[in-house]
């Protein structure tokens, strides 16, 4: 098992660099003059004069890449054009919104998409097996920033139980940083009236955010359940006289999850793209609406730095779930 | 004996007598030349039509081509999709005249739904399209080749899949400037992994085949059974992916026009009349809305076609 973690370490690490060779190359192949993109629109030649010998844009490009990859080494990741701040500090202050969002979201789609896949899969064919698959197939085509549009006019506009956009509203004060995840800041300030708003306020981008997830858990769940229950061992079991409910959610949904555990991390790296439109949506200030709003003004050094973020949280989440994959299933180890 | 004439090029023995040898020699037709393929589509066909969600997804899906083919046509307000201005009708809800109400210009917005049909046509098909061009051949290559070759060639497509698709997009996105030129190339160049992923899988099972096997022992180029053996083998899986890919460029293509850095108004895309719509909300609620049912109904319909022809073509891979 030690060995195995140390492989997928190392193919982590070297992973991190490819994307970041992947993302010196965006901005270096794409046409036009990547000073003049680091200066923005409205910059005069002096200026991208000054840019490219600062930035050391004159050297060959070899150079380059080993100055940016040594930038990198050093968590240093440039600077913000608009904030004139360095991108590594905003991406951090930024970061736990996102993940506390992404967090929330996953685990409703985990706790809502495992049940109903298994419900789906006990009974097959049945009213409930129709309803969750209309449900599945039609979450994955649902354009997430359409969707979290419509619930705004209907839970927040029209009947008024959530609020529209927004962590916390502008008059309440956060509560002390810990985590930077507010949900369990406002907890361990035992500050329970914050953590009640905060949870209203990541409702809806978390239901929006989940919902292809937990269609697609869903989907997989169920199939994998359907295939399980028609396995010897169940049949044994049945024929022992187990309690049904103790066959489907001990042994057979043990089995059906390590599928489902793959689909989890896949849909990890997608959730955090579609924080970009979600938090768009929503106003909710994580890396992915700072991505955004930083594209739009010609600020690039900050999507380069959102983009290599987004890719190291999704790196670690798959290495993370195939580690869990080995330790439940041994014979994996040796794959 | 009673023995049925099962194909005419093997006659049973005993029936041989019964034909008559200018009825043998005669050319075959198509029909009978190609009946076992006839048989097997009538039965793809039958299972296809038995089936309630591939026969929606196929309507949704001519519906839409439809609409892509015939949009100017079928519009009643053309010009509105041109970026004409009638600010004496601006933001009116959905009338008799204008059935899905009027945008910040006194555009139709029923007309400009219908024109976005063929830009997002257009969209799907370039993005899927290169990057079924694209990652097919590398897939193959990677499969059939093995070595170094495959080496490199799955380093790479592993590392562009290491990264979510929007994100990357998003980036070169940002990196090209927005329009809707740059938003499906960015979207084409994250696409093609997936297929070369595809296509190198199924190629490792399909070169150990015992039909490969013999062609290459008869002396057959490479190139010859990449293109008669391997390709064809492969096609099922790729027409069903693309099938689904459709829906999902024409989605990401949308949410990028959505971002602001896809297509730009007043070209007619839903995602950029979306985002235009937001800035309207919550009062003139029907600008988003129907747009944005346009993206979901055209989605829904190639996934659910794609999800059909899985069923019919490559019934092993299902919810794989």
């Amino acid at each position: 098992m030690l060995t195995f973690a140390f492989r997928k370490l190392l193919t982590l690490v070297g992973t991190m660099i490819g994307i970041a060779a992947l993302t010196f190359l965006i901005t270096n192949v794409a046409p036009g003059d990547p000073a003049r993109l680091v200066a923005g629109p409205n910059a005069t030649e002096d200026m991208v004069a000054t840019i490219r010998t600062e930035y050391g844009l004159d050297k060959s490009l070899p150079e380059q890449f080993i100055v940016y990859m040594g930038d990198l080494m050093r968590g240093d990741l440039g600077q913000s054009i608009v904030t004139t701040r360095p991108v590594m500090e905003e991406v951090l202050r930024y970061a736990p919104a996102t993940l506390e969002l992404v967090f929330v979201a996953m685990a409703l789609g985990i706790v809502v998409g495992v049940p109903l896949g298994m419900l789906s899969a006990v009974y097959k064919d049945g009213p409930l097996d129709h309803v969750t698959r209309i449900f599945s197939i039609s979450g994955v085509a649902l354009p997430a920033f359409w969707f979290g549009i419509i619930l705004q006019l209907m839970f927040a506009v029209d009947l008024g139980w959530l609020p529209v956009s927004g962590r916390l509203p502008l008059v309440t004060r956060p509560p002390e940083t810990v985590t930077g995840l507010l949900l369990v800041d406002s907890l361990i300030s035992g500050r329970f009236q914050t953590f009640w708003t905060s949870l209203q306020h990541i409702i809806l981008p978390a239901v929006v955010l989940s919902f292809p997830c937990l269609a697609s858990i869903l989907r997989v769940n169920r199939a994998e359940m359907i295939e399980v229950l028609q396995s010897d061992y169940i049949v044994a079991a049945r024929a022992h006289g187990i309690a049904s409910f103790r066959i489907v959610a001990l042994y057979a949904l043990k089995n059906a999850m390590l599928p489902t555990l793959a689909m989890i991390g896949l849909r990890f790296g997608w959730m955090l793209g579609s924080t970009v439109l979600v938090e768009t949506v929503f106003d909710w200030p994580g890396i992915g609406l700072y991505a955004v709003s930083s594209a739009l003004s010609s600020d690039f050094k900050p999507v380069i730095g959102v983009t290599l973020m987004i890719g190291f949280f999704f790196i670690v989440a798959n290495t993370l779930v195939d580690l869990a994959y080995a330790w439940i299933d041994p014979r994996l180890r040796s794959a | 004996m009673t023995t049925p004439i099962t194909s005419p090029s093997t006659p049973p023995a005993a029936a041989i007598t019964m034909i008559d040898q200018t009825e043998l020699s005669r050319p075959l037709t198509f029909r009978e030349r190609h009946a076992s393929q006839i048989r097997q589509w009538r039965l793809y066909a039958h299972m296809f039509r038995k089936s309630f969600s591939s026969m929606l997804g196929l309507t949704l899906v001519v519906l839409f081509l439809l609409l892509a083919a015939f949009g100017p046509l079928l519009a009643p307000y053309p010009e509105a999709a041109s970026g004409a201005i009638d600010m004496s009708n601006k933001l009116m809800p959905p009338t008799g005249a204008n059935w899905f109400g009027t945008d910040e210009m006194g555009a139709d917005i029923f007309s400009r739904v219908i024109m976005g049909a063929r830009t997002s046509l257009w969209i799907g098909l370039i993005i899927t399209g290169i990057g079924a061009l694209v990652g097919v051949p590398l897939g193959i290559i990677a499969g059939y080749g093995g070595g170094w070759l495959r080496a490199i060639i799955m380093r790479i497509t592993e590392l562009f899949l290491a990264v979510p698709g929007l994100a990357l997009a998003l980036a070169i996105v940002a990196a090209l400037g927005p329009g809707i030129t740059n938003c499906v190339l960015a979207l084409a160049l994250v696409w093609w992994p997936g297929y070369v992923r595809l296509v190198e899988a199924k190629t490792l099972s399909v070169k150990e085949e015992l039909f490969v096997e013999s062609a290459r022992s008869i002396g057959a180029r490479t190139p010859w059974i990449l293109w008669h053996h391997i390709l064809p083998n492969c096609l099922s899986p790729i027409i069903v992916k693309m099938s689904m890919d459709m829906g999902m460029a024409i989605l990401s293509a949308a949410s990028l026009g959505f971002i602001g850095l896809g297509a730009q108004p007043p070209a007619p895309e839903w995602g950029a009349m979306i985002s235009v719509a937001r800035t309207y909300m919550p009062d003139w609620w029907w600008y988003s809305l129907f747009p944005g049912a346009a993206i979901f109904l055209t989605v829904l319909g190639f996934n659910l076609l794609g999800d059909g022809l899985r069923d019919i073509l490559d019934p092993r891979s299902r919810d794989r």
